[in-house]
């Protein structure tokens, strides 16, 4: 009973805390099931938290008709898993090599990765459009690969720019760091090598760290915005996020616009519902701690 | 960045029980390891960062019939005579001095709080970082909504105060759009920073808190002498996390105010945006997005000395 | 070890290339990158987020390509809010499709940054000199782009409110005088019905701002630019003329009629009766007629003292400089101008035919029907923005400083800031010479 009434603090602590940090989200389902007339009404009261009133899926057939979604949503699956995959084997190998390895430079290796850390995209994303164009592409014309230049419009430009990333190395780099370097050494008297250890010994004992990296590249890989819009230009290779822009044109639908956004977040709420217990246990066995 | 160059002295000088052949080759197949991130880093952040440095020297713009021509340091004369730079200056650096105490707070509050042996902490942790989750874009959208004069937020405060508080247009006043997208921006990213606190919370041995337990010290002793010592390099981490990311903000102005109202709520990432998109001059918004870069830098050596560590 | 990294390596490559491969397949077939492949042209248009206009492009592409078996036309949509942006992109990377539509008052701006090449549409079914003057984009003597279609502002009123009220319903021969509108706002107000009598879609942003406002400040006297020459806003931006319509800009938040910051919809805010006076565009004439009847009165823009105004120029089609395919390009525009599109485009958008033979066949818009009076605002007040390549600055600056405004600041200093700004652009681009 004490321990109950000590706890009570927290709980209430607990309880209006998640309710802060739910109800927006809880307002944006709801209303998207909503006409828009009944969202504007239902706000002066709980209603707007509630499933009620005249509910339909009218919103989300209007947001079919009016953005391709499911093409968006197929896109957005593909630039997102393939930039986490590619991300994932990328900077591990980097934070390989920088954390276990020996070769002159790897501090200013490391110093210069961890630089590019503190430079918002945002300040250089028009040069990199200019840039991302005089680089060489090759692609397949019929039945034989060819050389062009520009990479305006493809699925790379979307993905090959946000797979190095500084943060990623780093993380890794620090949950390296915790597994003993004795069994490097031991591998290598077997006659095992570098790669080796990497493949077998490094990376399996890695898994927190590779979960952990794989959701914090997902997240801003599904949500980019700013940049396909520059450098997209077909409709079949927009992404998810691009979608919302197509609804402030003439009058926005309020409804639209909440259903397109539950439509593309109440996936990866899941997801993260579904792993959070890995993904919050992974974060805490790295090395961010320090 | 404290934590990171602590990472990089700790790197241990490695036995030099092997042949030159051997670390040869150790070095090249290292090299070959570390080159495709370094690769893509340099073409797809350095040479563009490189480029937009050098275009702050020139006269160029988005759209012109004319090729670009060195100016020297126009841009940057003209930029400490801008009255709208030395706002965003100001509005960014209040944005980062509110958001860094407040966002780290909050969340080693809600740390503590789902660190609780409790039955539904695992829910709780959850909720929290649903909203990180969140894209910023959607979050920004929505929260106009809810922000605005007929919006949800002013509808609660009327019921809740039965009439009393009349709500305001939180975005459209200038002593309020700042405050207000720093709860904004709070709500959405606090989650993240609790998981970090967590991981740090957890890495704590139990024992010393047992020890502490059978010296019969309260709560808030445990706090101060037991948790808050031995989350120091989360601490940093944290610090330097929020700073860097409270000092890019963007996504919020550009979706919920555009900067106003009367530049209430400008920052330096927004203008230069402004300035190089809309407006079309991008040697000028290369030159604040320099002058952004040394500032950052400045900031992150300053947290470093700060905080480094004294043994 | 030698052997593991060279595996190494080869690995890193085989990733590389399959990417590149990946990449490549999904866009082989495309490869619509440089304007057009042969004779497969690229199209971009503003329109994903409207589907009725878009609907009428795909009509009007779905025609051509029937009409004839050497030239295919591809459509590509963008949403509207990044629609330059993404033009902007393309030109820097000399990617821009071979046609493309383009916001009336940027034409100058794009055919000065080159983007956009001089077209020739002479010998199609419509002749450019039967289109109102702002369809149709010009720059420096020449044809750049031409539009289906414009729009025209206009105040949407209740007549029984009016009446109520005893205001005067004004007609296009006798529109309202500053002093009139003022009074009309005045009793208004003080019959305590309505929160904010005047609604000018003060939550909008973007273009609505320097297209809605603009022309009030023309109708004052004032204006955005020294049109004699395009060399100057100062005095002319920060004029005398220029600041008593800020001043009365500002009066209006400070009087109450009107709110600091609209509402989400400010055409439902005034259907529902909240507010009594609307200023909009011709665009939601029909949606207004049709839930009001005929109590709806379309009112001409009130006379500040030098004469109604309303801004001219909506979306037109332009060809792109590096198009290479420059004889499929002009056939597909000379196609498109054809009465029948420029009527389908009017009932599609609910906006004003291009052209009188076109006004004549769609419902409303014929001389004496109900929208016709909108056909003479854009005929009799239309002025265009200013035709020059500063126009994209100068509405920024502009739209920054009527926001100021309204938020407080004081008239004279944002407009002159903004003059100041405007005057530093024009010197630093060699006024647009070139």
């Amino acid at each position: 009973m004490t321990s109950f009434l000590k706890n009570l603090g927290g709980h209430t602590g607990r309880v209006i805390l998640a309710l802060v940090f739910a109800l927006p989200l809880v307002f944006m389902l709801v209303s998207s099931f909503k006409p828009d007339d009944q969202i504007f009404g239902d706000l002066g009261s709980l209603h707007a938290f509630l499933p009620v009133g005249a509910l339909s899926l009218d919103n989300y057939t209007g947001v079919f008709e009016r953005v391709p979604a499911a093409r968006f949503l197929l896109n957005s699956v593909l630039i997102s898993s393939i930039t986490v995959v590619l991300g994932v084997i990328v900077n591990s190998l980097a934070a390989f090599a920088l954390s276990r390895m020996r070769w002159p430079g790897r501090k200013l290796v490391l110093t210069a990765v961890i630089a590019t850390l503190i430079v918002p995209f945002e300040t250089f994303a028009l040069p990199l459009v200019w840039w991302v164009n005089q680089l060489p592409l090759l692609r397949v014309n019929g039945f034989h690969l060819e050389w062009t230049t520009g990479w305006m419009d493809t699925y790379q430009v979307q993905i090959l720019p946000f797979v190095a990333n500084a943060f990623s190395v780093f993380f890794f780099h620090q949950y390296f760091q915790s597994i003993p370097k004795e069994l490097d050494e031991a591998a290598i008297v077997d006659g095992a090598g570098w790669f080796t250890i990497y493949r077998r010994i490094v990376m399996p004992l890695s898994g927190p760290a590779v979960a952990t990296v794989a959701i914090l590249t997902f997240l801003p890989a599904w949500n980019s915005y700013l940049w396909p819009l520059m450098v997209v230009q077909s409709e079949d290779l927009r992404p998810v996020m691009v979608g919302i822009s197509y609804f402030f044109q003439l009058n926005v639908g309020w409804g639209q616009i909440m259903a397109y956004s539950s439509m593309i977040t109440v996936p990866i709420l899941a997801l993260f519902v579904a792993f959070q217990r890995s993904f919050v246990n992974s974060i805490a066995s790295t090395g961010v701690k320090g | 960045m404290t934590t990171m160059i602590a990472a990089l002295e700790r790197l241990r000088p490695v036995r030099r029980t092997r042949t030159t052949h051997a670390r040869r080759r150790e070095s090249l197949t290292a090299l070959g390891m570390a080159t495709p991130a370094v690769v893509l880093l340099i073409v797809f952040v350095v040479v563009p960062l490189a480029l937009t440095f050098a275009l702050s020297f020139t006269d160029a713009r988005l759209i012109s019939p004319t090729p670009p021509h060195f100016v020297g340091l126009d841009n940057f004369t003209r930029l400490i005579q801008d009255p709208v730079f030395f706002k965003s200056l100001r509005n960014t650096a209040y944005f980062a001095a509110v958001v860094v105490p407040l966002q780290a707070g909050l969340a080693l509050v809600l740390a503590l709080l789902v660190n609780a042996k409790v039955r539904g902490v695992n829910f709780f942790r959850t909720v929290y970082f649903l909203p990180v989750v969140t894209s910023m874009v959607v979050v920004s959208l929505l929260w106009t909504f809810l922000y605005r004069q007929d919006g949800l937020i002013n509808h609660m405060l009327s019921a809740l105060t039965f009439g009393h508080v009349e709500g305001r247009d939180w975005l459209g006043d200038p002593a309020t759009a700042m405050p207000a997208i720093i709860l904004m921006s709070v709500w959405q990213g606090v989650g993240f920073h609790m998981i970090i606190w967590l991981a740090g919370l957890q890495t704590i041995p139990a024992e010393l808190y047992e020890a502490a337990d059978l010296d019969g010290a309260p709560r808030r002793h445990r706090f101060r002498h037991v948790t808050w010592p031995g989350l120091r390099a989360t601490r940093t981490f944290v610090l330097i996390t929020i700073t860097i990311q409270a000092l890019g903000l963007f996504t919020q102005i550009n979706v919920m105010t555009e900067g106003g109202p009367l530049d209430s709520s400008t920052t330096v990432v927004y203008q230069a945006m402004r300035t190089g998109y809309e407006q079309q001059q991008t040697a000028y918004a290369a030159a604040i997005s320099l002058v952004f870069f040394v500032l950052v830098l400045a900031v992150s050596l300053v947290q470093r000395f700060l905080t480094r560590e004294k043994d | 070890m030698v052997f593991r990294t060279r595996r190494l390596a080869g690995a890193s490559v085989a990733v590389a290339a399959a990417t590149a491969l990946v990449a490549g397949c999904a866009t082989g077939s495309g490869g619509s990158t440089s304007g057009a492949s042969g004779n497969t042209l690229t199209l971009w248009t503003h329109n994903a987020g409207n589907s009725a206009e878009l609907d009428v492009v795909k009509k009007i592409i779905k025609d051509f390509n029937g009409s004839q078996s050497k030239y295919k036309v591809k459509l590509q949509a963008f949403p509207q809010s990044d629609y330059n942006n993404s033009v902007v992109a393309a030109a820097s990377a000399r990617k821009l499709p071979c046609l493309l539509d383009v916001d009336g008052p940027n034409v100058a701006n794009w055919a000065w940054g080159g983007y956009l090449s001089p077209i020739d549409v002479s010998g199609s079914e419509v002749p450019l000199s039967d289109q109102l003057a702002s369809t149709v984009g010009r720059y420096k003597g020449k044809l750049y782009a031409f539009g289906f279609y414009d729009v025209a502002l206009t105040f949407f009123a209740r007549k029984s409110v009016l009446n109520t009220y005893d205001i005067r319903i004004p007609t296009t021969d006798k529109p309202w005088t500053k002093a009139e509108f003022d009074s009309a706002l005045a009793k208004l107000k003080k019959s305590g019905k309505f929160a904010y009598p005047l609604e000018m879609g003060t939550g909008g942003s973007g273009e609505w701002w320097p297209y809605a406002f603009s022309p009030q400040l023309q109708s004052f006297g004032g204006d955005l630019i020294d049109r004699d020459g395009y060399k100057t806003a100062s005095g002319t931006l920060d004029g005398k003329k220029s600041v008593e319509w800020a001043t009365w800009f500002r009066s209006l938040v400070t009087k109450g009629y009107m709110a600091k910051k609209s509402g989400a919809d400010p055409n439902k805010d005034f259907l529902a009766g909240k507010s009594a006076i609307q200023w909009d565009g011709s665009w939601n004439a029909a949606k207004n007629a049709e839930k009001l009847g005929d109590d709806l009165a379309i009112i001409p823009p009130v006379d500040f003292g030098d004469g109604p105004k309303i801004g001219g120029a909506s979306w037109q089609w332009a060809m792109s400089s590096t198009c290479s395919n420059k004889a499929g390009a002009q056939a597909w525009l000379k196609f498109s101008r054809q009465t029948k599109y420029f009527v389908d485009y009017a009932k599609a958008t609910g906006t004003i035919p291009g052209t009188e033979a076109a006004a004549k066949q769609v419902d409303g818009y014929q001389p004496g029907g109900k929208f016709n009076e909108l056909v003479q605002f854009a005929r009799k007040y239309a002025v265009v923005r200013p035709v020059t390549p500063a126009y994209p600055y100068i509405s920024t600056e502009f739209q920054k400083a009527a926001q100021d405004i309204i938020a407080g600041a004081d008239p004279k200093n944002a407009l002159g800031q903004a003059a100041k700004a405007i005057d530093n652009d024009l010197k630093s681009n060699n006024y647009y010479a070139g």
